[in-house]
């Protein structure tokens, strides 16, 4: 089959590989049809994620039609359109029964390695590295999915491919970024980055009570497109974002503050410079930017949910103001696998049609032009589906 | 692992009870296995520590004097160095002599005693220096060398047997030290492994799935299959290092249903093992704390133990992957695979091909 392929920092390419084989049990095969690029694929495409290895099939955001199913299968037919999340659980350790999904302790056969660089290890994810499982991804014609009963849902008929994509990620992820907000009526909550995830962080907060929402980033098609969901908007580099939090929350500091941005984040001044020069000299993994300002923007007694990915260490941790100020962090990747079934009933609904973010859509060839775009942000690109 | 071993530590000294050995070899039989004879290590370290201190007292009395004893020129680089060494002589010195972890100090004298060898070969390629004397000063402290590494052997085998000895007459009184080094060290085996997992799932099921001992092979990713001869003994079959086969048979030496399952090679075993697991009740029920603790010495005896660990994962690391799958199989009834976990080292994140799924399904 065809498949994008890391190949190297800054370098994919679609080859031919291997077709997929049912090795387990409970595995199923599907056949993609329509696969995303991730604003975190483009942390392994910068080479920011190690463990990385040349020819390592990308991708986790996919969907598709099942093609065979393991002798154990039994929630899965052959036939059945599916969307898969993008973290791999079993649904029956502790973290499973518990729906803490994306921490499963049995999904990750490359723990060990994870357990080096964070003490314990997360589920495995499709296409993200060796220490976190060395999974094919989902940039390809074909996917092996384990625990096939556990993971994946059907997707009802007449609901196109572009609505239900993001079930696999981004919209779980923000939504789960704006749910560990703790939202109550009345709430401001500040959300960094205007990025896919930002965008249903933004929408999410909303779904769950928020009175406002304010968004932050600098490209005005991505503040444009959060104006259009009911967000005030913020250009970091027009205005000092403190100030202007301030001033718009009556002093107090958003409630909730969102840092939908992540590990590679774009710092202004001193600070920014001090980010990439750390980073690129190995001295932090991360760059923090955008962590730190929703840290010291977040009112007294407010909660700061982390969403972007971190991959492993990061500098000039504004400590003092989180204990100081009674500010409460919540993080993770998302539990895709508890918040499909709810997000899928508001799509069916009809309360959000996430296919609003789309701007291109391709053939899965055309996957490295997709990166490009996608990381330099070239004609206003916001998500990039690829089809096969 | 680092926070577990040290919980380890502090449940074994609030209560030595506690961690007691429920089962495999007692701490009597660790003493009586301990090879017994004079072995004079103690007197030697005092001598050794005594002229490790007076050598370091000359060398910062006299640096230059002493440089050009051993024939090197004597410059202010030179005097430098001596002073260096003759300060490290006297730590070392002083470390041998007292009471805490006297092999330990030992061995930190054999490190010096390489870093003296090589600045003395290195001393060797200088134009200035005098040939004859460093070939005697080399001479010397190869032969200090040597000294030191008996030394610190008898030391440590000394130390082990005390700790052994102690904790055998009096566990409630034994300290801290004494307790660690009979967990560390069981008597006769060259490797040592303890690891633990908890598993979600009542401790029935986990014990009636080990008592089993077939389906051991099914987590146990060295071994190759086990047949039960009768209740109690059993024929196991392993990969050995470098792809050899090894054998033996077996039996259970302990079974308390639900709780323990302890079992030992017979007579006449390729690789001479022990090992016992015992099931806890995790609290809140939330599953099975299943404990592991495998002795064995592989064929090649304690140097084969130490090219496995150079050219291999460490045996701690192959039990709790072994643990890991065990879980894998009790919670979810498979072992988890990935595409990189069929080919060699580093299989690429890609569907395998027929032939690897052959060769390592």
């Amino acid at each position: 089959m065809r498949a994008n392929c890391w190949m190297g920092k800054n370098d994919v390419r679609v080859v031919d590989v291997p077709d997929p084989k049912i090795l387990n049990p409970h595995d199923a095969i599907v056949r993609i049809t329509s696969t995303a690029i991730c604003g975190s694929d483009l942390h392994l495409y910068n080479g920011f994620i190690p463990t990385m290895e040349k020819g390592d099939i990308l991708g986790h955001e996919f969907m598709g039609e099942v093609v065979e199913v393991g002798r154990e299968v039994r929630k899965l037919k052959v036939g059945d359109r599916v969307v898969v999340p993008f973290p791999i659980a079993c649904g029956k350790c502790l973290s499973c029964e518990s729906h803490l999904f994306s921490v499963c302790e049995n999904s990750n056969p490359n723990a060990w390695m994870a357990e080096k660089l964070w003490g314990y290890s997360p589920a495995g994810i499709f296409g993200y590295s060796h220490m976190l499982g060395g999974y094919a991804g989902g940039q390809a014609e074909y996917a092996r999915v384990p625990y096939a009963d556990v993971g994946p849902i059907k997707v009802p008929d007449g609901m196109s491919d572009e609505q239900a994509l993001f079930l696999s990620d981004i919209f779980p992820t923000g939504y789960m970024g704006a749910d560990n907000c703790n939202i109550k009526p009345g709430d401001t909550i500040a959300v960094w980055g205007c990025g896919p995830v930002g965008q249903f962080a933004i929408r999410s907060a909303f779904m769950l009570g928020a009175e406002r929402v304010i968004a932050i980033d600098r490209f005005a098609y991505r503040l444009r497109m959060a104006e259009e969901a009911g967000a005030e908007t913020l250009d970091y580099e027009e205005v000092d974002v403190h100030d202007a939090l301030k001033e718009m929350t009556g002093g107090r500091g958003p409630d909730g503050c969102i840092d939908a941005v992540g590990m590679e984040a774009h710092g202004l001044g001193l600070a920014g410079a001090y980010d990439r020069a750390k980073q690129a000299l190995s001295l932090e993994t991360d760059r923090t930017f955008a962590l730190r300002q929703a840290i010291m923007n977040c009112r007294n007694g407010g909660t700061v949910s982390v969403i972007g990915v971190y991959g492993g260490f990061i500098d000039k941790f504004p400590m003092g103001s989180v204990v100081n100020r009674s500010l409460t962090i919540k993080a993770g990747q998302a539990h895709v696998q508890h918040y499909m079934p709810i997000l899928m009933e508001r799509i069916q609904k009809g309360e959000i049609d996430p296919s609003f973010c789309v701007t291109h859509t391709m053939r899965l060839e055309d996957a490295p032009k997709g990166y490009d775009i996608f990381l330099n942000k070239q004609d206003e690109c916001m998500k990039v589906v690829l089809k096969t | 692992m680092a926070i577990q071993d040290s919980r380890q530590d502090s449940r074994i000294e609030r209560n030595p009870e506690a961690t007691a050995r429920p089962a495999g070899p007692s701490t009597r039989d660790l003493a009586r296995h301990r090879p017994q004879g004079p072995t004079g290590g103690e007197g030697l370290a005092k001598a050794i520590g005594w002229f490790s201190i007076g050598l370091g007292l000359a060398a910062v009395a006299a640096p230059r004097g002493m440089a050009r004893t051993i024939g090197v020129p004597g410059g202010s680089d030179d005097r430098d160095v001596m002073l260096a060494v003759g300060l490290r002589e006297i730590v070392s010195g002083l470390g041998v002599l007292s009471r805490d972890r006297p092999a330990g100090w030992m061995w930190a004298r054999v490190g010096g005693d390489a870093m003296d060898l090589t600045l003395l070969a290195a001393a060797m390629a200088s134009e200035h220096a005098d040939r004859n004397r460093l070939a005697g000063a080399l001479a010397a402290v190869a032969g200090i060398t040597a000294l030191d590494i008996l030394c610190a052997q008898r030391l440590e085998s000394e130390g082990i047997a005390a700790g052994a000895a102690e904790a055998a007459q009096s566990p409630r009184s034994r300290s801290r030290r004494a307790a660690r080094r009979e967990e560390d060290r069981p008597h006769r085996y060259a490797v040592q492994v303890r690891r633990v997992i908890t598993i979600n799932r009542p401790r029935e099921e986990i014990y009636a799935f080990w008592r089993d001992l077939r389906n051991l092979p099914r987590f146990m990713s060295h071994l190759e299959a086990v047949e039960t001869i009768d209740d109690r003994r059993s024929h196991w079959r392993a990969t050995g290092p470098g792809g050899t086969s090894v054998a033996w048979d077996a039996e259970i030496t302990e079974d308390r249903p639900n709780e323990l399952l302890a079992w030992r090679s017979m007579p006449g075993a390729d690789v001479d093992n022990a090992g016992w697991v015992r099931f806890e009740a995790a609290p809140g029920g939330r599953g099975t704390v299943v404990r592991v603790d495998l002795h064995y010495t592989p064929p090649a005896g304690r140097v084969g133990a130490m090219v496995a660990k150079l050219f291999g994962r460490s045996p701690d690391q192959e039990v709790q992957e072994d643990l890991r799958k065990l879980k894998q199989v009790m919670e979810t009834g498979e072992v988890t695979k990935s595409d990189a976990t069929f080919g060699r080292l580093r299989h690429p994140g890609q569907p395998p091909t027929r032939a690897e799924i052959e060769a390592h399904g």
